[in-house]
């Protein structure tokens, strides 16, 4: 069995969650990897957009941001934000879009806040805020989630709901008039968590090879059902191979 | 507005006239790409103060203006510069030091909030961030709203869809419009009436420009009028909007100018070095930026082999392979 990082594994196990076909909303950092290793090895017909306004980019270096020059090469349109976040929720292009996001928290509803620890005028620690992420999480129908898996990032509540996820359960989106979903799955850098359908919280889906479940619980502040859970398959060779030499030769995002 | 056939302007003059202390502005752009840095810097020589600044994600500009001490207020979406800064690293101890007054939006919202401006109407629905605390948690408090008849009385209003459940939607989110008193931002070319034209990705400038009581526009290359007039569906910036012109090579320097040159990935890395430490910036403002009295003696300190370094490659527009 080769090597790997947990970086290069996140990368996979949310790039085969991607379908062909779907529009991949993308932030900065290891979702490049992910849209980029999906394209190459399970969804060629997948199309990368950038909130920037950069739609369907034939990426041949991994952008450092989403405002990078890199990620306007050989695009179908290049335009502006307005565009951008038009095509996530019209009703042709909207239902077709999978965003993913970071933050620094996240609650078992899958809430994310990327804003501030403390209080929110006089935080203890600042972040860059919400950028496009409230506006992905607010729109489309799926969402994938990387996280660090810290106790102080699985947390009870979040600090700041800088971007939406089930809210407080089922129901509470439509309540709220929110349209889309709430998070698809969480990929972190010991497991892959989802959400029940009927509940919305947040369960164990598969964890890392050579990771517990009781490990991932340690790592949590709160609780989740680890009854469905299985081992992750770990990286074959091929999409290894892809990972490094063709999506990030550098090593800028793995590392 | 402005139909003069002539703008040309050299930067301090447009700087001085345009931005007075406690002036609203924003600047175009976005993280790494395409800030109006030239004019950044001399806004920052000229130590303005009080400034309100309007940012969704300008990343670097931002980060600059707010180390420098520019910035009393500034509402934000996003304040990062890829990997060389996950969090503005001035901007995050601005804030966490108390030293500037900020209030949070998402980047669509800040667009739209533009967009409202540059429409002439007083705000625009989305649906973006209902449920969340962008609409429960305010920045700036009634009393500060109260004494800038700029800022509008509330930060976001939530209403029932007036056509009942017309489009599958309950609920919107109203932004309010902005109008800055003067927009700055860098272009590939500009001619002297104003006309200018953005190669790639346009950011939210245009809605930015067209939102503002005035704008300063900043060009790699200031053409002749006739060479943008003879293909204008080119063009995104209309001449009468447009206030000064200053021809500014390298006005983006250190982030990118698509078709012209990448971002520094030097430059930024010993950015955030030295943004890291309160003396090491301070010594850096003064040596990169009041140590020099224009731009164009900042880049040649910079000096030719980081620019040959950061030249965009003809086909590709940014420089294949640099070493980031």
């Amino acid at each position: 069995m080769p090597d790997y990082t947990p970086r290069e594994l996140m990368a996979i196990a949310a790039a085969r969650k991607i379908n062909d076909g779907e529009i991949v909303f993308c932030g900065t950092g290891i979702s490049m990897l992910a849209a980029m290793a999906a394209k190459h090895i399970y969804a060629p017909n997948s199309v990368i957009i950038f909130e920037t306004g950069a739609i369907d980019s034939q990426l041949e270096e991994i952008p450092m941001a989403v405002g990078d020059p890199r990620v306007m090469l050989g695009a179908s349109s290049n335009s502006g934000l307005a565009d951008s976040f038009a095509f996530m929720q019209n009703r042709t292009t909207g239902r077709h879009v999978v965003g993913i996001l970071g933050a620094a928290q996240i609650d078992k509803f899958g809430n994310l806040n990327s804003t501030s620890i403390g209080d929110y005028l006089h935080p203890k620690v600042r972040f860059s805020g919400s950028g496009g992420a409230c506006d992905v999480a607010s729109f489309v129908d799926r969402t994938l989630i990387f996280m660090q898996h810290e106790r102080r990032k699985f947390v009870k509540r979040v600090d700041y709901l800088t971007s939406p996820g089930w809210l407080e359960g089922p129901g509470s989106r439509e309540k709220a008039g929110l349209p889309g979903n709430g998070p698809t799955a969480v990929i972190s850098d010991l497991a892959v968590m989802g959400f029940d359908d009927a509940t919305k919280e947040m369960f164990l889906e598969a964890y890392f090879p050579g990771v517990s479940p009781q490990k991932v619980l340690e790592n949590m502040e709160f609780s989740v059902d680890v009854s469905r859970a299985r081992e992750l398959e770990p990286p074959s060779e091929r999409e290894l191979r892809i990972l490094r030499e063709q999506v990030d030769p550098q090593r800028l995002i793995l590392g | 507005m402005n139909t003069s056939p002539e703008k040309v302007t050299a930067l301090d003059e447009a700087v001085a006239r345009f931005v007075p202390d406690g002036a609203h502005i924003s600047i175009g752009g976005f993280t790494c790409n395409r800030n109006p840095m030239a004019a950044v810097y001399e806004i920052i020589r000229q130590r303005k103060k009080d400034l309100h600044l309007y940012a969704h994600s300008n990343g670097q500009g931002v980060d600059e203006l707010v180390g420098a001490g520019c910035v009393g207020r500034i509402e934000i979406a996003y304040a990062g510069t890829g990997r060389f800064a996950p969090t503005c690293i001035r901007f995050r101890k601005a804030v966490e030091s108390g030293r500037i007054l900020f209030e949070d939006y998402s980047n669509y919202q800040m667009t739209l909030r533009f967009l409202a401006g540059a429409m002439g109407v007083p705000f625009l629905p989305t649906r973006s961030s209902l449920g969340t605390d962008i609409i429960n948690r305010w920045g700036f408090s009634e009393e500060v709203r109260r004494a800038d008849t700029r800022l509008p009385d509330r930060k976001l209003v939530v209403m029932e869809n007036p056509f009942g459940g017309w489009a599958d939607t309950e609920r919107l989110v109203l932004v309010p419009a902005i109008q800055p008193d003067v927009t700055l931002i860098h272009v590939q070319q500009a001619a002297a009436d104003g006309t200018a034209r953005i190669a790639g990705l346009t950011f939210a400038d245009v809605e930015q420009a067209k939102a503002a009581r005035h704008v300063i526009v900043t060009c790699e290359e200031l053409v002749g009028p006739d060479e943008l007039r003879s293909h204008p569906e080119h063009n995104q910036i209309p001449a009468i909007i447009v206030d000064a012109v200053v021809r500014v090579p390298y006005g983006a320097y250190p982030t990118a100018c698509y078709r012209h040159y990448d971002y520094d990935p030097a430059f930024l890395s010993d950015y955030r070095t030295a943004a890291t430490d309160d003396a090491r910036f301070g010594a850096y403002i003064e040596q990169w930026v009041h140590g020099k009295k224009d731009h164009a003696e900042r880049i040649a300190q910079v000096g030719g082999e980081r620019l040959a370094a950061i030249k965009a490659d003809p086909r590709t527009g940014y420089a294949t392979g640099l070493r980031r």
